[in-house]
C-alpha cells in the first residue's frame, strides 16, 4: 500500500490497489451492463419486426453487402487482439510496445469506419436509406424500410461507439508516451479495453442478424 | 495484481475467432430453414464467450465481476422474454366483443 501511495496512484478511499484495481473495473462491467441494454432496445426491436415478417427481412439483407460485412467482422476480432496485447505490454509496463498496439487498435478502428462509410455510400446509391428516396422493387416495402431503418440505428450506433473507442485510444496513446502508465498504474488501459472489446461483441451480434438474416 | 498472460493465450484466442467468423460466413450460404438463426446466433454466443473470458479477463476475476458481467445479459433476457411472450400469444385468443 505504501509503495503505491508514494508512486500516487492509490486513491484515498482504498485500502489498497488491487482494491482500487477491482472498484475500476466493476465500474466499467456495470457501464456496460446499461450498454447491453442501451443496443437491447433496438435489438428487440429487430426480433419482433423479423419475427413478424420474417420473409422480407431475408429478402432485405441480401441486399447488405456480406463481403465488407464479415471483412469489418475479422477487422474488429484482430483489433481485439491487439487490445488485449496492449493491456499485457502496460501491465508489464512496457511503453513502446503499449504506444504502438493502442495506436495499432486505433488504426484498424479507422479502417472499420471507412469500410462502413463505403457501404453507407453504396446503399444510399442503391437507394437503400430509409426515408431518403427508399426505392423496394420486392414484396412488402415497408417492412424492407423497416429492416434498412434497424440496420441503419444498429450499425450507426455501434459506429458511434466506435468512433468514441477510436478517440480514447488515441487519447491513451498520448497518455502512454507521457508516461503515465508506469509503475503498475495500468487500470485506464484495462478498462478501455473493456469497452473496446465490449464494441467488438456488439458488432459479432449485428453482422449475423444484419448480413446473414436469410442465407445467401 | 493480476496474472500477467503470455500473449500465446490472445493469438490463440484470436485464431478460434476468426475460425468461427469463417463458419458463420460459410453457413450464411446453405439453406437450414429456420435453423439458420439459431446456429448463427449459437456461433456469436461461442465467440462472445471466448473474447469474455480471456480479452476480458473474466476468467480468474472476481465473483463480483461475473455477477456484473452476466447482468446485462440477464435483463436483456428478460427484455426479449418477456416481449416475445406478448407478440408471439396475440392470436391465441380473439378479442371480446
Amino acid at each position: 500500500m505504501s509503495e503505491a501511495v508514494a508512486r500516487n496512484i492509490l486513491a484515498e478511499q482504498f485500502d489498497d490497489i488491487g482494491q482500487q484495481h477491482e472498484a475500476a473495473k466493476l465500474g466499467m462491467w456495470i457501464f456496460l451492463a446499461t450498454e447491453v441494454l442501451f443496443f437491447g432496445g433496438l435489438f428487440l426491436s429487430y426480433t419482433v419486426y423479423r419475427y413478424l415478417y420474417p420473409d422480407v427481412f431475408a429478402a432485405a439483407s441480401r441486399h447488405t453487402e456480406v463481403i465488407l460485412g464479415g471483412a469489418n467482422t475479422a477487422i474488429l476480432l484482430f483489433s481485439s487482439t491487439l487490445m488485449a496485447l496492449a493491456v499485457r505490454a502496460s501491465q508489464l509496463g512496457r511503453r513502446t510496445h503499449l504506444i504502438w498496439l493502442l495506436l495499432g487498435t486505433a488504426l484498424l478502428g479507422m479502417v472499420f469506419m471507412g469500410v462502413k462509410g463505403f457501404e453507407y455510400h453504396k446503399d444510399f446509391a442503391e437507394h437503400l436509406v430509409p426515408g431518403v428516396g427508399f426505392q423496394w422493387h420486392e414484396a412488402n416495402p415497408g417492412a424492407a424500410e423497416i429492416f434498412f431503418w434497424l440496420y441503419f440505428a444498429m450499425t450507426g450506433l455501434h459506429a458511434i461507439h466506435v468512433t468514441v473507442g477510436i478517440v480514447v485510444m488515441l487519447v491513451l496513446a498520448v497518455l502512454a508516451w507521457r508516461r503515465r502508465f508506469e509503475d503498475g498504474n495500468y487500470m485506464p488501459v484495462e478498462v478501455a479495453g473493456l469497452y473496446w472489446h465490449f464494441v467488438d461483441i456488439v458488432w459479432v451480434f449485428l453482422f449475423p442478424l444484419l448480413y446473414l438474416a436469410g442465407h445467401r | 495484481m493480476e496474472k500477467i498472460h503470455p500473449p500465446k493465450i490472445y493469438w490463440t484466442n484470436c485464431l478460434w475467432l476468426m475460425a468461427l467468423l469463417a463458419l458463420t460466413w460459410c453457413l450464411g450460404y446453405v439453406n437450414f430453414g429456420v435453423f439458420n438463426l439459431p446456429i448463427a446466433l449459437f456461433i456469436s454466443f461461442t465467440k462472445t464467450i471466448l473474447i469474455v473470458l480471456f480479452f476480458m479477463h473474466i476468467k480468474g476475476s472476481s465473483r463480483l465481476l461475473h455477477l456484473a458481467a452476466f447482468t446485462g445479459l440477464i435483463w436483456l433476457f428478460l427484455m426479449l422474454l418477456l416481449t416475445l411472450g406478448d407478440y408471439t400469444s396475440r392470436g391465441w385468443v380473439s378479442m371480446p366483443k
